[in-house]
């Protein structure tokens, strides 16, 4: 019984981190940009949302002005990429880093901020008769489907199909007349969009922001789109968007089973990141198995 | 159409690595000129490619098409008077992406990329009978990922892609060379239907002889940096492998046995 609540309860986080692993699929995995960003966005969001509410703001309308605020660590992101030629990776940590800063400042200079007894997105499902963790799990279900439903038609664009062509073969996309650096921006933009986004409705969860809360989210991240296509697949688009929801809501299960087993809470992001390193190493391990058979029949 | 006027370029500047690759090139292109570029391994037929598609942003010089100054424009802009084939198969295509995806962004080819959706359905009738004319079989795998497909295939598409929407200029950079000779000769012979068919201006680097010879109606020949040789019309059709190299000896001094040229 225990087991079932705690899996209940994964089940909502799930939801609310499914967002950000679509976002970070955004650039893992369509722009092969490995955004680090992410980190600190998470926390952006949710400092963003908190302190808004904090202040008497709707809770919709805080939740909106958080995601905006994400898109625009993106655009950090992207100009010191593209303009200043800082690579990838360097310049998410930059951004990582600055936005530590940042978020203490939007939290008025506060390492946290609680929303005990403030309205969030989830009390009108409350009010409605829905347990708090119900209401976590229709407001997560209701934001994954427009999220993946806007997502799939923008992808499906001349702009998505050329965002796309540039995490695969820029210079061929370039030679077709697309500006890649633009193309890379919008993409960190959405991504760090969607990852405060889901950030802002994880604090609203919590009942509290918190400035350490985005460290490890990245290899959470990680670790939810390679469980997701792992098990349940990439055909198409469409599948693969899906793969990433139940990749999310999987590892938080898991998570919750793990722990319910006993493991000390703070070996997690221990256990996570040998999950995410046994996950990406698969296809070394699958060769080598293939060769270490075909050499055992040839031997035989 | 084409104008470039004496380009320089020279690469790694300051360090043991430096190499003058143009070294005041200059060109005039006429309008349906099918120009075959030849020269040994490091004599700037790529750079010059590179150039004039704006991928290198030369020293010096200047390049105009139809007598607009490109010279400071930036690849993508370049874009929309180019088609583009490059020497790797991988190169020119979106691997992860399908067959009618990549048609669709090449007909794109320097337009604004907006929220429409990315292919209408008449388009999709066009590129089928466009993939028809290839004889590949590749209009009823219109969905098929191009990274599935062979390099002779994945050539064939992306010249179909250059030249989808009419360019104003046509750049095979040794576009057959990574492929077998059958297959190369092939994609030969389609890229020269196609060009004769659309009348489409033309600049190809080959390292065969027997080619450059054999398509186009001007052939240069390239040395350090340098034009060495350009040799159009009538005079063209009674060119010789052995003139070429005779040509090419005076100038280098016969250190030819070391050079790829002799391979083809």
């Amino acid at each position: 019984m225990q087991l079932l609540l705690a899996i209940h309860g994964a089940v909502a986080t799930g939801l609310l981190w499914a967002v950000v692993t679509i976002g970070i699929f955004t650039t893992y995995r369509i722009l092969d940009f490995a955004d680090l960003t992410v980190e600190g966005s998470i926390t952006t969001g949710a400092a963003v949302a908190a302190t808004l509410i904090y202040n008497g703001a709707d809770p919709f309308v805080a939740t909106l002005v958080a995601c905006f605020a994400g898109m625009a660590a993106g655009l950090m992101t992207g100009l010191l990429h593209t303009k200043l030629k800082i690579p990838a990776l360097l310049s998410g940590i930059l951004s990582m880093i600055a936005l530590y800063s940042i978020n203490i400042r939007i939290m008025g200079n506060r390492a946290n901020v609680t929303l005990l007894r403030l309205d969030t997105v989830y009390t009108v499902f409350e009010n409605l008769g829905l347990s708090n963790r119900n209401a976590v799990i229709v407001v997560g279900l209701i934001t994954v489907i427009l999220v993946i439903a806007v997502l799939y038609w923008f992808f499906g664009t001349e702009l998505g199909s050329a965002i796309r062509a540039t995490g695969n073969n820029p210079r061929m996309i370039r030679a077709q007349g697309v500006n890649t650096n633009t193309m890379i921006i919008i993409g960190l933009v959405i991504s760090n969009g969607l990852v405060a986004l889901a950030g802002a409705l994880i604090a609203q969860d919590y009942g509290y922001a918190e400035i350490q809360m985005g460290v490890g989210s990245i290899v959470i991240g990680l670790a939810s789109v390679i469980i997701g296509e792992v098990l349940f697949g990439t055909k198409n688009f469409m599948r693969n968007l899906i793969s990433l929801v139940l990749g999310a809501v999987f590892y938080r299960v898991i998570i919750a089973i793990v722990l319910f087993i006993g493991l000390p809470p703070t070996d997690l992001k221990l256990f996570t990141a040998v999950s995410v390193a046994i996950a990406l190493s698969l296809p070394v391990f699958g060769d080598y198995l293939k060769t270490l058979k075909k050499s055992l029949r040839e031997g035989a | 159409m084409l104008e470039v006027k004496n380009i320089s370029k020279t690469f790694n500047v300051g360090t043991v690595n430096e190499k003058l690759a143009l070294d005041g090139v200059d060109l005039k292109l006429n309008e349906n000129d099918f120009v075959t570029v030849i020269g040994g391994n490091g004599a700037g037929k790529s750079t010059l490619l590179n150039c004039i598609a704006g991928v290198y942003p030369v020293d010096s010089g200047s390049i105009y098409i139809d007598s607009t100054d490109v010279t400071k424009l930036p690849e993508h802009k370049r874009a929309r008077l180019l088609g583009r084939v490059f020497q790797d198969p991988m190169m020119g295509t979106a691997a992860n992406m399908g067959i009618e995806e990549n048609l669709a962004l090449a007909y794109r080819r320097g337009e604004k990329r907006g929220l429409r959706w990315y292919i209408t359905s008449q388009e999709r009738e066009l590129f089928r009978r466009e993939l028809k004319t290839l004889g590949l079989g590749l209009e009823d795998r219109m969905t098929t990922k191009v990274g599935l497909l062979s390099g002779g295939q994945r050539q064939a598409l992306t010249l179909l892609m250059a030249t989808l929407k009419k360019p104003r200029l046509l750049l095979l950079d040794e576009h057959t060379a990574a492929l077998d000779p059958k297959t190369a000769q092939k994609v030969l012979e389609l890229s020269n239907q196609l060009i004769e068919e659309h009348q489409i201006t033309t600049m190809m680097i080959t390292h065969n002889m027997r080619d450059a010879i054999r398509y186009g109606n001007r052939l240069i020949m390239m040395y350090e940096g340098k034009i060495l040789l350009d040799i159009s019309g009538e005079e063209k059709k009674k060119l010789t492998i052995d003139y070429l190299l005779g040509q090419f000896e005076k100038a280098s001094g016969s250190d030819l046995a070391s050079d790829r040229m002799l391979l083809s």
